[in-house]
């Protein structure tokens, strides 16, 4: 796969030409404006989230121009950049709602004043036909939902117009922070039900194409694979009015032509760029950095390869790992620090820094201690999709793990391959990962990663106890005074047994020149509705 | 050329056996390839049951010869079928990308040749002079750069720090309107509404990457070109003519020259077609909407119906390129006729 190297080598030819003063092309501040345009080097291949294909890209059109029931509240991180706030729950359609006292039943009263695009009147069947379509519409939609404890849709009835009920098997702290994630989006099912066919009856194709929401923006052109144009629906109610009236989102592929189309302010707001273009940017430009929450690159080590069954190899391992080199290199020191952390388990935060570090010395003791002293042969896998992180790493944990006898060779493996391999047959020995929960908590991300035989578990971590804490946990209020305990023995295990050892928490950044405004979400996507000029 | 049309019928009769070739070749390849495509579009938190039902949903849980059928039946009503990952059908995601990757390929070409040809036919009587020295700097160059580099030196030279060149941003700058689409050319279709504006706005988004391409292409016209008149001017007939006392210009334009278009041609042809394939990077560099990025998205999605699609329109344009050739090298040399073979 040439054509990625040549990617990465692209950029950094831009990158290394970027040293060159251009001082002189910083555009004068802009004044307030009303239409933004940003670049993002993804494509967006579907104005419909539910509809099976689409990407992660597509999501933000599911975020703008649709409303949920509730969304999340923003906060201040200690670093000043404004993030979504997970643990602040916000009306968004829903007017209000509360919660029975069993925990079984969650009831909605919707605003009174909300209307589609259309002119027409939110209702209580508008939500439950959406959420129904969300359960019952397979792949990706619906393993979401079921993690917030929806799965059929007599869970969802529509009391009168403007009051919904959402009935649960179990009480959980999943179900309304599922709720406001992108997918249980509100449809207006009128139109829908007019476009549906028998083959189609939710309306895939036209709402592919055709979204009919009634989110603060709406889409007024859509070239498949170039731009989309947001403009403003100036009746929203789901929020405050948004700013700027009209929002252009251009693909561009190439990381070196985004970085000069932002540096020369033809574009406001440059979205997910590269770790190293915001090093270097950063104090030309605004660049918003923001570790992303929940997310961790880890190597895995995975239990079936005899070599990683013993906990001293894995510790020697744990301990050889350049952690530092490897944050410069692969992240260009964007994002935060996982390693050399408290031997003592104080709090709950996730990601949290393990207790190792490089410490050659240790590594060695700890090798000698083990049953492969000598050293062994292993490979090293890394998804060719991910290189321009997964490639240095791996190369510096080679360059690592040489001296302890542990010869390492990578292997790279094509990114349609690596799913399967990694993740559902989970046979790579030795690989490096890097999910993140879009629920922010510990729970959540042990739920995915280290529960037995689950998706992202790619060491295949088979440890009963850390399972049965998980289990307790999941669904356990956080400010319940059984859950701190819970998850402090969980994180004692997985720093113990170190089935994926955290390298670093990676960031997400953006740069942005004459706009501001910007927020940082758990789901990775631009979120124009709080953007604003200069 | 009275009579070529019976001929000309027959090539593309002849074609049919290869076009059947690619249609068998192209879908047993996109099944061998790796990755399971009903696996990457249930997406990453996909559970087996809704990775079964996505397989279900794309047909792929039927086997392989019935899948076949299937597409061979769609594809004879002219049915390319559906990319997974555009949600459209094949059909109209060529027509729209297709026309772009035409558009920059026939444009660098144009100026590739207007510089090429000249150039070479310099280089040849001139040769070992300062023009022939030219011509060898310009070839090493063009040929020893990737093009995603010039691309990018031209970006950062004429965009980044003079400011001449419009924002790299695809066929049109956000603030013209796209014209009605009638043959996809952007060029085209503004001249048939009238829409001078729009026009240069597009033309000038063509320039840098056609300039690019141009340079990437330059080598190989301008060296056949070169060889083939050097070879012509040292034949017989030339220094015949020269003999005659035929005017110099006249021994080199109808005599030399029109000898020397024959290799020039073919190399042409061979440019063409692995430009409109290659160049994915321009594209890429130059958020250019064209057929090469959409193939490698496709490929790394394993969207079949896409790949298979690309892979047949390439064929089909291949097979007609090589007609357009032939017939090109009937009216150069008169003594090739279709009717002769």
């Amino acid at each position: 796969m040439p054509s990625l190297d040549r990617r990465a080598f692209l950029a950094s030819a831009a990158a290394g030409a970027g040293v060159l003063p251009f001082l002189r092309f910083l555009p004068a501040q802009a004044q307030g404006r009303d239409t933004l345009v940003t670049v993002f080097g993804q494509t967006i291949n579907s104005l419909d989230l539910h509809r099976v294909g689409t990407n992660r890209a597509s999501y933000q059109v599911a975020i703008n121009c649709y409303d949920r029931l509730v969304g999340f509240g923003a906060k201040q991180l200690p670093s000043g950049e404004m993030s979504y706030d997970y643990d602040t729950i916000v009306p968004e359609l829903a007017e209000s709602w509360t919660i029975s006292e069993d925990g079984l039943a969650i009831t909605f009263k919707l605003k009174p004043n909300a209307t589609f695009w259309d002119g027409r009147k939110v209702t209580a069947e508008d939500v439950k036909w959406s959420f129904d379509r969300a359960v019952l519409a397979g792949g990706f939609p619906t393993t979401q939902m079921r993690a917030g404890g929806f799965s059929r849709p007599d869970q969802f009835e529509a009391l009168d117009e403007e009051t919904f009920l959402v009935k649960l098997d179990y009480p959980s702290k999943l179900s309304l922070p599922n709720l406001a994630v992108p997918v249980p989006f509100i449809i207006n099912s009128a139109i829908a039900r007019e476009n549906a066919t028998e083959a189609d009856p939710w309306a895939m194709e036209y709402l592919h194409t055709t979204p009919a929401g009634s989110g603060a923006y709406r889409v007024t052109r859509w070239d498949q694979g170039q731009q989309l144009v947001y403009e403003r629906n100036d009746s929203w109610v789901g929020g405050d009015l948004p700013a700027i009236r009209r929002v252009i989102v251009r693909e561009v592929p190439s990381a070196a032509t985004r970085r000069a189309l932002v540096e020369r302010g033809d574009v406001q707001v440059s979205f997910d760029i590269p770790d190293r273009d915001a090093s270097e940017l950063a104090d030309r430009l605004t660049v918003h950095s923001t570790p992303i929450e929940n997310c961790i690159h880890a190597l895995c080590l995975n239990t079936r390869f005899a070599p990683f069954q013993d906990p001293d190899v894995r510790k020697a391992i744990a301990f050889a790992v350049p952690y530092e080199s490897i944050f410069q290199a692969a992240a260009y020191g964007r994002g935060a620090p996982l390693w050399g952390g408290d031997e003592e388990i104080a709090d709950i935060a996730w990601p949290r820094p393990f207790p190792y570090a490089t410490d050659p010395e240790r590594a060695r003791e700890h090798l000698a201690r083990s049953g492969f002293a000598e050293g062994f042969d292993v490979t090293l896998s890394i998804s060719l999709d991910l290189v321009s992180w997964m490639e240095p790493t791996a190369l510096l944990i080679q360059e690592a793990l040489a001296p302890l006898g542990i010869t390492v060779t990578i292997d790279k493996i094509p990114g349609a391959n690596w799913r399967t391999v990694a993740l559902v047959d989970k046979t790579l020995d030795m690989h490096l990962e890097n999910f993140g929960g879009w629920l922010n908590t510990p729970c959540y991300y042990f739920f995915w990663a280290y529960q037995k035989d689950r998706l992202f578990n790619s060491s295949n971590y088979a440890s009963d106890v850390v399972h049965d804490l998980t289990d307790r946990a999941l669904h356990m209020p956080v400010d319940d005074p059984g859950y701190a305990p819970l998850i402090k023995e969980m994180f004692a295990h997985a720093i113990e047994d170190l089935p994926r050892i955290p390298l670093y928490q990676p960031a997400l950044n953006v740069a942005m020149n004459g706009a501001s405004g910007y927020e940082f979400w758990f789901h990775r996507q631009l979120d124009v509705r709080p953007l604003t000029g200069a | 050329m009275a009579g070529a049309g019976h001929p000309v019928l027959w090539r593309i009769v002849q074609t049919i056996p290869v076009l059947i070739g690619v249609v068998v070749v192209s879908f047993v390849l996109t099944r061998a390839l790796p990755g399971d495509p009903a696996v990457y579009f249930a997406g990453a938190m996909a559970t087996p049951e809704s990775i079964a039902e996505v397989r279900a949903a794309l047909g792929l849980d039927q086997p392989l010869v019935h899948q076949f059928f299937r597409y061979c039946a769609a594809l004879l009503q002219g049915d390319l079928g559906r990319s997974v990952s555009t949600g459209q059908p094949v059909v109209e995601d060529l027509a729209t990308r297709l026309p772009a990757s035409l558009e920059l390929t026939l444009c660098a070409l144009v100026l590739s040749c207007a510089v090429a040809i000249p150039l070479g036919i310099l280089a040849a009587v001139r040769q070992g002079g300062p023009i022939d020295h030219l011509c060898r700097i310009l070839v090493t160059a063009g040929v020893s750069l990737p093009t995603f580099f010039t691309g990018i030196v031209l970006i950062y030279v004429f965009y980044y720090l003079l400011g001449w060149a419009p924002s790299p941003l695809g066929r049109l700058d956000f603030v013209y309107l796209e014209p009605p689409r009638v043959t996809g050319f952007l060029l085209v279709d503004t001249l048939l509404v009238g829409d001078i504006e729009t026009f240069f706005g597009a033309a000038r988004q063509l320039i840098l990457p056609s300039v690019t391409l141009a340079l990437f292409t330059l080598a190989p016209i301008a060296r056949m070109t070169r060889a083939a008149m050097l070879s012509a001017l040292s034949a017989d007939y030339v220094r015949t003519a020269r003999a005659a006392g035929l005017a110099p210009r006249t021994v080199l334009l109808t005599y030399a020259l029109r000898n020397a278009l024959l290799p020039v041609v073919t190399t042409l042809g061979m440019v063409f077609s692995f430009v409109l394939g290659a160049n994915v990077l321009v594209e890429k560099v130059f958020a250019w909407p064209g057929i090469g990025s959409y193939a490698v998205e496709a490929l790394v999605a394993s969207d079949y119906a896409a790949v298979q699609g690309f892979v047949l329109a390439m064929a089909v344009l291949f097979v007609l390129l090589n007609l357009v050739i032939d017939l090109a090298y009937a009216l150069i040399d008169p003594r090739i006729g279709f009717s002769a073979k």
